[in-house]
């Protein structure tokens, strides 16, 4: 039987490194899941409007999206976070460590999907909500806890597959 | 003469790579070794194999940042170790703490130890020969025989 030992550990560590192929390293997971989200009060690209509050978000569903004009990746998830606002969904767009006047030149170039837009200047509520690679996206409930964050653009499959059914599922918990 | 060179260009680039952190003239000189120890500890979220004090990283200059002005604040290094892996995570530290989902890499060396040391014993109990009874006996006989043969050759006792 302890012959085979050196087998049996040989097939366990390829089952680790075959699992470890699949992940990304670039991922880390975020410690703000299922906390609450990180309050902030920011004031909006558009000097016209009255400045972003996180608290007068509470009572609904909302989404974090973390842009700026300088990143490309930002330019390849547009089409999605276009589509999902024109889903209904509610898009809070955090722009991150950008210029005023870059921002409005892109959302004029590619459209706006975002209900309010938050500047982030200095980088420091991203900072609070453990930003490091934008694009970011965050989902928040009702209640005001993050319940799913995505790290980089977001794809087709990401839309379909996980943020399309958990906005249903969350709208379905406010309506019950 | 090219390992030479290779060597040299290593440790060159080794010096350019730590010069990432920026001198500071708001810091008192103990908290300036706090910063830089801090600073070695925290790792950078954008390029994860350097620390915040290696990293050229924006963010990076950004926690930095936020490490300084803490330390100014008169925060402890535990207090700010908190306050960055509560955004963050365990992985933005170096030194992963003791808890569930670290466990298995804190104590799998220590597994691996101690399922080595059995497996060695095993095999070494293995390799000792047993011998059966009359095995036993047969090797006796032999050795007793080398005695008798070795005692009939032996010298006369010294006068």
């Amino acid at each position: 039987m302890l012959r085979f030992l050196p087998l049996a550990v040989f097939v366990v560590l390829v089952a680790f490194f075959l699992a470890g192929l699949e992940l990304d390293s670039r991922l880390v997971p975020s410690p703000l899941l299922n906390k609450p989200a990180p309050a902030f009060h920011l004031s909006a690209l558009d000097a016209d409007t009255p400045p972003v509050d996180s608290e007068k978000l509470q009572g609904q569903v909302w989404l974090l999206n973390v842009w700026a004009s300088w990143c490309v990746a930002c330019r390849a998830e547009h089409a999605f976070i276009q589509r999902l606002a024109g889903e209904g969904a509610y898009i809070v767009g955090l722009n991150y460590k950008d210029e005023n006047a870059a921002a409005k030149e892109w959302l004029q170039t590619w459209q706006n999907p975002y209900q309010q837009i938050a500047v982030d200047r200095s980088g420091e509520v991203g900072l609070d909500w453990g930003v490091y690679g934008v694009p970011e996206t965050f989902v928040i409930d009702a209640a005001g806890v993050i319940r799913y964050k995505h790290v980089g653009p977001i794809n087709e499959e990401d839309l379909q597959q996980t943020i399309r059914p958990l906005l249903v599922k969350l709208r379905a918990e406010l309506d019950a | 003469m090219k390992i030479l060179g290779a060597i040299i260009l290593f440790l060159c680039g080794s010096v350019l790579s730590a010069a990432a952190i920026e001198l500071t003239d708001d810091l008192t000189p103990p908290q300036e070794i706090r910063y830089r120890a801090l600073a070695e500890e925290l790792r950078c979220l954008v390029c994860q194999n350097q620390s915040l004090a290696d990293s050229d990283a924006d963010l990076a200059s950004d926690m930095r940042a936020v490490v300084r002005r803490m330390i100014k604040a008169g925060n402890s290094n535990d207090e700010i170790k908190q306050f960055m892996t509560e955004r963050y995570g365990d992985f933005v530290l170096y030194r992963p703490p003791f808890n569930a989902a670290t466990l298995l890499l804190w104590i799998f060396p220590f597994v691996v130890l101690v399922l080595g040391f059995f497996t060695v014993y095993g095999m070494a109990r293995r390799r000792r020969i047993q011998l059966s009874a009359a095995d036993k006996q047969r090797a006796r006989a032999l050795l007793d025989e080398v005695g008798e043969a070795q005692e009939s050759q032996a010298p006369p006792p010294p006068l």
